[in-house]
């Protein structure tokens, strides 16, 4: 069906509400507002596929502006109580899916415990986004160039998933598997996420290239790396934008693994970015732009962490 | 079939208001079709112009992107509150003088986006400016005296509020 902007203004406008009021974007849903992440859960399984959980909306709504979505009922998160939290626990940064953006890039517990989620924030969408936008919801929606799944990648990260049977923890690494397809069953729903501490002695960066500092990201790169003495004893290169989902870039990681840091070992590393991904083209960038920044933006993340990079 | 609809207590522009709404109606919709609040203006209904973005509970969002029934509770400020045309606010008057705006329909956007980032930042840099602006599209102006308008407004209400404290401590000695 076309959206009331999409047809003609010579006709009557089809309208699928009462006569004479103005037609509504979105297509009929059910709205259940539950309060409990259980009761969420059991609502899902009870649509079986057909319903989707509302949290910050800022991509499923658009989606549903459109109908390119039509869910037969929407499960709004927002009046769960105890999903929006943020702490530490031991090593390990805890974060409630309902969590807003906004608090997250503001939080001095974040950017002490996480500085990389701190840097990534602002890239997330403009500052109205990000005050009702949820890490869980950008998380969950799995968009090819969202950049938080690629800093929960680098981070390794663990996702903490509610069903009706009970919970399962799935590390980032295999949470995401293409575009906006995660390993999430139609009646789950993530139900925390947990970050490791990043070590004093680590250091990360993220870049990113778009037309706008909040736009859609053309290719994006977060970088994490650990140090024992002044040798590198773990890599994570991850590049978002460029293919459905978050990749590791490993050739360039190995280049990097067991070695002390000098320019010429980064240029090497960032070199090799393109041996773990052929990036794909569409109408934002050709694959060929793709290909050529990669290697730069992979360069310059990892030149920024080992210079002015955050350090935790 | 009939529409489910709901109603929600919401309280826009200092008003309390009790309205029954459709489960699928918007923010937007609610504010512009049932409440005749045509200030606020709809652009892209997908969250990319930022035209319609208003303050819930105090907070800068797109009413595009929220649904009209999440906002049972929720205290909802739109570009009315500001002034009007006999008495523009500060940011407005700026906006007036440094022709911050031609046609004017990015104009509400703006101003709430303004708006969040002088209540937060009294003395914003152009980047901060920038930043706090990036979501707001605008066709005409090319930005450069919506930035300026904002530095006038900032400077103004600085100057208010040196004026106010200073009349407050001096008034209590």
């Amino acid at each position: 069906m076309l959206s009331p902007s999409l047809r003609s203004s010579r006709k009557k406008p089809r309208n699928d509400r009462q006569e004479g009021r103005p037609s509504l974007k979105p297509a009929r849903f059910k709205y259940i507002a539950p309060s409990s992440a259980e009761d969420a859960v059991k609502y899902l399984a009870e649509y079986d596929g057909d319903a989707r959980c509302l949290s910050g909306g800022q991509s499923l709504i658009p989606l549903m502006n459109f109908r390119l979505l039509q869910p037969a009922a929407l499960i709004d998160l927002n009046k769960c109580p105890g999903l929006n939290y943020l702490r530490q626990e031991d090593d390990e940064l805890v974060i409630g899916p309902m969590t807003r953006q906004a608090s997250v890039e503001h939080s001095d517990l974040v950017r002490k415990c996480c500085p990389l989620i701190s840097e990534a924030m602002i890239y997330l969408g403009s500052p109205a986004i990000r005050n009702r936008g949820t890490i869980g919801g950008t998380l969950a929606h799995a968009d090819r160039t969202a950049e938080l799944p690629a800093v929960a990648v680098a981070l390794g990260a663990k996702f903490l998933v509610l069903g009706p049977n009970g919970s399962r923890t799935i590390p980032a690494e295999e949470f995401f598997l293409g575009d906006l397809t995660t390993a999430l069953q139609p009646d789950e729903m993530l139900r925390e996420i947990r970050f490791p501490v990043s070590a004093k002695s680590s250091r990360s960066a993220f870049v990113e290239a778009g037309n706008r500092h909040h736009d859609l990201a053309l290719v994006g790169v977060a970088v994490s790396l650990s140090f024992i003495d002044n040798c590198i004893s773990d890599a994570r290169i991850v590049c978002h934008g460029a293919g459905p989902h978050p990749v590791r870039l490993t050739y360039a990681e190995d280049a990097l693994i067991g070695k002390s840091v000098a320019p010429d070992l980064l240029d090497e590393a960032a070199s090799q970015s393109n041996l773990s991904i052929e990036p794909e083209g569409d109408i934002h960038a050709s694959a060929q732009y793709r290909s050529a920044v990669l290697p730069r933006l992979v360069g310059r993340a990892l030149q920024r962490a080992v210079s002015d990079g955050v350090a935790a | 079939m009939s529409e489910e609809t709901h109603t929600i207590s919401v309280q826009i522009n200092g008003r309390k208001v009790k309205v029954t709404v459709e489960a699928r109606m918007l923010l937007s919709d609610l504010l512009r079709g049932e409440l005749g609040l045509t200030g606020t203006h709809v652009g892209c209904a997908h969250g990319v112009c930022g035209a319609c973005t208003v303050m819930i509970d105090g907070q800068t969002a797109r009413s595009c992107l929220t649904f009209a029934v999440q906002m049972d509770g929720a205290t909802i400020e739109t570009v009315e509150t500001l002034g009007d045309n006999a008495s523009l606010n500060v940011l407005q008057q700026a906006f007036h003088e440094k022709h911050a705006l031609q046609c004017g329909f990015c104009t509400p956007g703006v101003l709430m986006s303004a708006t969040q980032l002088l209540n937060r930042n009294p003395d914003p840099t152009e980047t901060e400016i920038r930043r706090a602006l990036s979501g707001n599209l605008c066709r005409c102006t090319g930005y450069v005296n919506i930035i300026r308008a904002v530095k006038l407004a900032a400077e103004r209400m600085r100057g208010l509020a040196a004026s106010s404290s200073a009349h407050a401590s001096a008034s209590r000695e």
